[in-house]
């Protein structure tokens, strides 16, 4: 019954979706964390979604293929009192672009409003379907 | 007499698992809008619907075969009907995006409600041909 399908797809999606609000808030949370648990600055994390077959061969769920670290150049800001300051007064601080990631985060939270909506709406249509015949 | 019951029925029982097929494709389309390289699907609904009625039940009987020793379950006179109309195609990219995802969502979410709504209409009619056979068995 392909309309059952839409639970797991819709599932598979929201909880992708949730998987990277997750990297989004460790990233917003450690913005300012100057080091992490192997003494170097804190690296952004984004995700990478891919395609998952589900029940039917022609429609596809989605899964966390894998969470990488962002490797772009970490900032850079000059402050001589902090304690990991080097000699010249320099202290590398995260490369989290927090724009970015409240982008990230708003384009994540109305995706899985999207799919909660497609889920209701199965949900109403085989309810609607078990009516059939009775009244 | 079951029989015909069945046959009166059909068209829509077609139009309903094909409009259950069509809303699993939208789905995991708005599902893939942030996946990278997901091309978009659709049914043709016409092409599909017309495959269905023409060779009645076709897919409906389609078994799972765990062994080659199993029975087709398709019928025999239809056997030679390709399954090509209705199959899912591409549909046609509107506003590409660089990670070559070619879902936009407000198509999706058009043709979710469309579809949906339709599904809904197939019922209703589907209640109201029961009603009027349960009111031709009844009289009065």
């Amino acid at each position: 019954m392909s309309l059952f399908n839409v639970f797991n797809i819709s599932g598979s999606a929201m909880s992708a979706q949730s998987q990277r609000l997750n990297a989004v808030a460790s990233n917003l949370a450690n913005a300012d964390s100057a080091t992490s648990a192997n003494g170097t600055p804190y690296k952004s994390k984004q995700v990478v979604f891919s395609a998952m077959p589900t029940g039917s061969p022609d429609a596809s769920g989605v899964k966390v293929l894998k969470v990488i670290e962002d490797n772009s150049p970490a900032k850079v800001v000059y402050d001589p009192k902090h304690p990991l300051a080097n000699d010249k007064g320099y202290v590398t601080m995260p490369n989290v672009n927090v724009t970015e990631e409240m982008v990230n985060m708003i384009s994540a939270s109305r995706a899985y409003q999207n799919n909660v909506e497609t889920m209701n709406a199965a949900k109403t249509m085989l309810l609607k379907t078990l009516t059939i015949g009775q009244q | 007499m079951l029989n015909r019951l069945d046959e009166a029925l059909s068209f829509h029982q077609n139009a309903l698992r094909v409009r259950g097929q069509r809303q699993e494709l939208i789905a995991a389309n708005i599902a893939n809008a942030d996946t990278p390289n997901f091309k978009a699907r659709d049914i043709d609904f016409k092409a599909a619907m017309q495959s269905a009625v023409a060779g009645i039940n076709k897919n409906a009987f389609q078994t799972t075969k765990t062994s080659p020793l199993h029975l087709d379950g398709t019928p025999a006179s239809n056997s030679n009907t390709s399954a090509a109309p209705g199959e899912p195609l591409f549909r046609p990219i509107i506003q590409g995006s660089v990670d070559g995802n070619t879902v936009d969502m407000d198509v999706e979410r058009n043709q979710f409600a469309d579809n949906g709504i339709r599904y809904e209409a197939s019922l209703t009619l589907i209640n109201a041909q029961l009603k009027q056979m349960l009111a031709a068995i009844q009289g009065s």
